[in-house]
């Protein structure tokens, strides 16, 4: 298990080397919070591991004082789940972005879904890809103009909380890097879920793709259009919370609340609903022109982890078979002795 | 009394198709010959089709031994005898057998439905067709069901036996032993008593009716071989591959981690390595081949000996994580298994032509160490060696094999496991100021620090790294000088690794220098030449990089320097363009090893 002999502070995690993020970057924001919230999870720096792609998002293990790879475009996934099966002590966090994560390593990362590995994914999604200085990505909006797409992309975007539900992630939430308690609150929560935790955090690229979530940030319109999903409470949003969501046959439905009773008929949130449908509804609600984007956790639920049972075979067949004995195994077949 | 012939060597190849047990036959007729103390080569060659229909010429499965009374190292280029139990096999097989050459055959197969499935127009035991071979024919399926009466199965499942009853004809032909053999019954069949007890009754009629019948009027002989006492095993090199690796785990205390995509031919590396749990191998089959060797260095990064294997197409999707684990200075093991290409190629067979990918097949400057097995025992020290150069000096190794390797067995004289040098791994100290590109003067290799070591914390990366500080690096003089370490850490590999002998005099008119699995073929070529009174010597090297160091001297007395190699001249560009040397190449890209024939006619012209 993890060591319980923790720094305190948020600035032991930081590393010495000079953040390269173009100023007013969301990138600072989720490593600020990062720093905060790793220092009270218990788990010491040297048993902490940041593996990354590349990608603007993936220079982040550079900025952490704990062990860490920056890898190559689209395959910390794999990295990280070798890094968790030859050491199940270690806590482990991927760090992605849409271009790393969604276009040349989508592969990998729904099979760290499907596997349950138990390490932490956070997804920095800005919708364009900012390190190649402004193409379009696999979750820009159709129609979306960019230097690659000078009359608008043709690509339909992946949806990346409805893609890693269908794989079986145990863990999903979005977070956005403005809302930065918010933030700390899911990774710590990440953190102590047991199996693959994956975070969308949408992330303002200032330089490439500023204000793509402006309407879920701006004070003046963040109310309405950002449905907060808190754990047995309905699913309610808005200023002075006017609206809820309900089911009408096998869609949701937004509909005005005119008192405080009828909270009742909206429905309510359960992260631990093991069936996907709830969740995977939810994670399409924004796809829908006027219905909120829903912030929070869409599921938290226990499964199998895969390392747990990687750990477990080892354990069980050494059990039953002994430690094994190289002399023993070379000689393990038809043998013949010449004298 | 019949005659009792003695002979050198022979060449069988056993013929059949998919369904009739060739493979089983071959390998209990192996290892009677071992036990026969004969010296002896074998090579399945078995259908890529995981069903074919029954009959048909694809589905016909081959397996090839070579034995005799002097050292054996191929398993011949063409058969003496073919046994064919089906018109298929006849047909598909009669290419590897020599003129004049004896056919066992099973006529009881030739149906017209079977010889229509092998496309003969006319039975070819009653045409011309075998004119000039000698024919032996045998009701195999009726004898074997004759022998089998009184036994509880059907006429079907008796027929089942004839492999054991064309075994037992092999065994008295060439006076080998049936006792292994019947253990192997008693134990393979413990639960399955009416098996066994059909199998044996084949076997032991095989026997019988090759001594009592007029066909068969001599007997043959193989003098023993003198074969240096111990324990042995038949071994394949995939076997031999997996092995090396848990006994590298041993010597060094590191679990293996083995993460692999399934790829032929080597897949089997992957089933033998998930069997292995309790030998501190942790094996995990990875959704791709890019995710395997992935998975393979993050648990390098996390302290465990990180391998991967695969064939040329996975080599080719492993290459930039491979340039990784080289800037990461990990220490990795990546094994290809390499296959006649380009592309799919031909999957089950084998050619050399992955060495310049090996060398060169990545962005950057980028020099591994390649090592290469010579033959499917040698797979084990070469594996253990693999390890033991990437833990010294914090680099991904390759090894590389082929098909042929993989699959093909020979004795194996087993070592003695107390005899093997542990290896050593070394860790840096927590001394507060840990730079994790510091590195060992002698190796150049970095200082190694793994997650879970307090004070050590630092984060590798494929952008350049500074040289001590290993921080992300621009500077252009660095640079240059990374680029020069890297390559120079491959050189001094050659400090840590015997060097090849010279097999022959020191001088004379022509060097063979050969690489893999060509050693056998080689080396039989030049114990044929040299018994000519031929000027030829022999140098097979082990490691492919870096070349060794006595390479250069031990070329420059011959009068000419000759390569051979299952690929189109990729170690004679690298020699030539290395030592300015102008070497002959002897090229055959077929699929199948290499010929003594051929290239003994080849070495003669150069004469």
């Amino acid at each position: 298990m993890a060591d319980k002999v923790a720094p305190a502070k948020k600035q032991d995690f930081g590393s010495d080397q000079d953040v390269r993020w173009c100023p007013g970057c969301g990138d600072y924001a989720i490593l600020a919070q990062m720093k905060k919230v790793l220092p009270t999870l218990g788990i010491s720096r040297e048993k902490t591991v940041f593996i990354s792609g590349i990608g603007c998002a993936s220079r982040f293990p550079y900025y952490m004082n704990t062990y860490g790879m920056h890898t190559i475009h689209g395959r910390a996934p794999t990295v990280a789940t070798g890094v968790k099966l030859a050491n199940p002590d270690l806590s482990v966090w991927i760090v992605t972005g849409d271009g790393d994560g969604f276009s040349i390593g989508t592969s990998h990362l729904m099979h760290l879904c499907r596997r349950n590995i138990d390490v932490n994914v956070v997804l920095f999604n800005n919708q364009i890809y900012g390190l190649t200085k402004g193409q379009y990505s696999p979750t820009s909006p159709v129609g979306k103009i960019t230097k690659t797409s000078p009359v608008g992309s043709l690509d339909t975007p992946f949806n990346p909380i409805k893609m890693v539900l269908s794989a079986g992630a145990s863990f999903v939430a979005r977070t956005i890097d403005r809302d930065t308690k918010h933030m700390a609150e899911t990774f710590r929560r990440a953190a102590a879920h047991k199996g693959v935790s994956f975070i969308e955090v949408y992330q303002n690229c200032n330089i490439f793709n500023d204000g793509a979530f402006s309407h879920l940030t701006d004070p003046k319109t963040k109310l309405e259009n950002v449905l907060y999903l808190e754990d047995g409470e309905p699913l309610v949003y808005g200023k002075e919370q006017r609206y809820g969501i309900k089911l009408n046959g096998l869609s949701f439905e937004k509909s005005a609340i005119d008192n405080d009773a009828a909270t009742d008929e909206f429905l309510k949130h359960d992260v631990h609903v093991v069936d996907t449908t709830f969740p995977l509804m939810l994670s399409i609600l924004n796809e829908k022109a006027g219905m909120p984007t829903p912030v929070g956790v869409f599921r938290a639920i226990e499964r199998p982890t895969y390392n747990e049972g990687f750990q477990q075979q080892l354990e069980s067949v050494t059990a039953k078979k002994g430690e094994g004995q190289l002399k023993q195994l070379l000689v393990a077949a038809d043998i013949w002795e010449v004298d | 009394m019949k005659k009792n012939n003695q002979l050198k060597r022979v060449t069988i190849r056993f013929a059949g198709d998919s369904g009739d047990g060739m493979q089983l036959t071959g390998n209990q007729f192996t290892k009677a010959t071992a036990i026969a103390r004969n010296d002896l080569s074998t090579l399945p060659d078995f259908p890529a089709e995981i069903r074919a229909p029954a009959g048909t010429l694809y589905g016909v499965s081959g397996f090839q031994i070579q034995f005799g009374s002097d050292m054996v190292h191929t398993p011949g280029d063409i058969a003496d005898v073919l046994v064919a139990m089906n018109p298929a096999a006849l047909k598909a097989s009669l290419k590897y057998l020599k003129d004049n050459g004896i056919i066992i055959v099973n006529t009881d197969s030739f149906s017209p439905r079977n010889l229509r499935m092998a496309g003969f127009e006319e039975n070819p035991l009653d045409s011309h067709y075998l004119d000039g071979y000698e024919v032996f024919p045998v009701e195999m399926t009726r004898l074997t069901k004759d022998a089998l009466e009184g036994i509880d199965l059907s006429h079907k499942e008796k027929e089942r036996s004839k492999n054991f009853f064309a075994l037992g004809m092999l065994f008295w032909l060439y006076n080998r032993p049936i006792e292994p053999t019947l253990e192997w019954i008693a134990k393979k069949f413990a639960k399955k008593a009416v098996w066994a007890e059909a199998n044996v009754a084949a076997l032991r009629a095989g026997r019988n009716f090759a001594d009592s019948t007029e066909l068969f009027t001599a007997s043959y002989t193989i003098p023993e071989a003198t074969i240096e006492a111990g324990i042995y095993r038949q071994i394949t090199g995939n076997q031999a591959l997996a092995l090396g690796l848990v006994a590298a785990r041993e010597k060094s205390q590191l679990d293996v981690f083995y993460a692999s995509y399934p790829i032929t031919p080597a897949s089997d590396l992957l089933q033998h390595m998930a069997g292995y749990k309790n030998y501190g191998v942790k094996s995990f089959q990875a959704e791709d081949e890019m995710a395997a060797i992935g998975a393979a260095v993050g648990a390098a990064f996390a302290g465990d000996i990180g391998v991967t294997a695969t064939s040329g197409p996975g080599f080719a999707l492993k290459s930039e994580f491979l340039g990784y684990a080289l800037i990461a200075e990990l220490p990795l093991v990546v094994i290809d298994v390499q296959r006649a290409g380009p592309s799919t190629g031909m999957p089950t067979k084998p050619e050399q032509t992955d060495l310049l990918l090996g060398m060169y097949g990545r962005n950057g400057e980028s020099a591994l160490p390649i090592v290469a097995a010579a033959s499917p025992s040698d797979c084990f020290n070469t594996a253990l060696e693999a390890v033991r150069i990437a833990l010294t000096y914090m680099t991904p190794v390759m090894v590389m094999t082929d098909a042929y390797l993989a699959n093909g067995a020979e004795p194996w004289k087993i070592p003695d496991v107390d005899q093997i040098k542990p290896i050593d791994v070394t860790y840096a100290a927590e001394n507060g100021v840990y730079r994790p590109y510091d590195r060992d003067p002698d190796t150049l290799a970095r200082h190694w620090a793994i997650p879970g070591m307090p004070g050590l914390e630092h984060r590798l990366g494929g952008l350049e790294k500074e040289d001590g500080s290993g921080n992300v690096s621009y500077d252009p003089e660095n640079h240059h000088h990374m680029t020069t370490l890297r390559r120079e850490r491959v050189e001094r590999i050659n400090q840590s690794v015997q060097f090849p002998e010279v097999y022959g005099d020191d001088e004379g008119d022509v060097l063979i220098v050969s690489w893999g699995s060509t050693y056998g073929t080689v080396l039989t070529t030049v114990d044929q030449l040299r018994e000519e009174g031929k000027k030829v010597s022999f140098f097979h090297l082990r490691w492919l990089n870096p070349l060794p160091g006595n390479l250069e001297d031990v070329m420059k007395k011959f009068k000419k320097v000759v390569i051979p190699e299952m690929n189109l001249g990729q170690l004679s560009m690298l020699i030539r363009s290395r030592y300015l040397v102008d070497t002959i190449g002897f090229n055959r890209v077929t699929g199948l090893p290499l010929s003594v024939s051929e290239l003994k006619e080849a070495i003669d012209d150069i004469l």
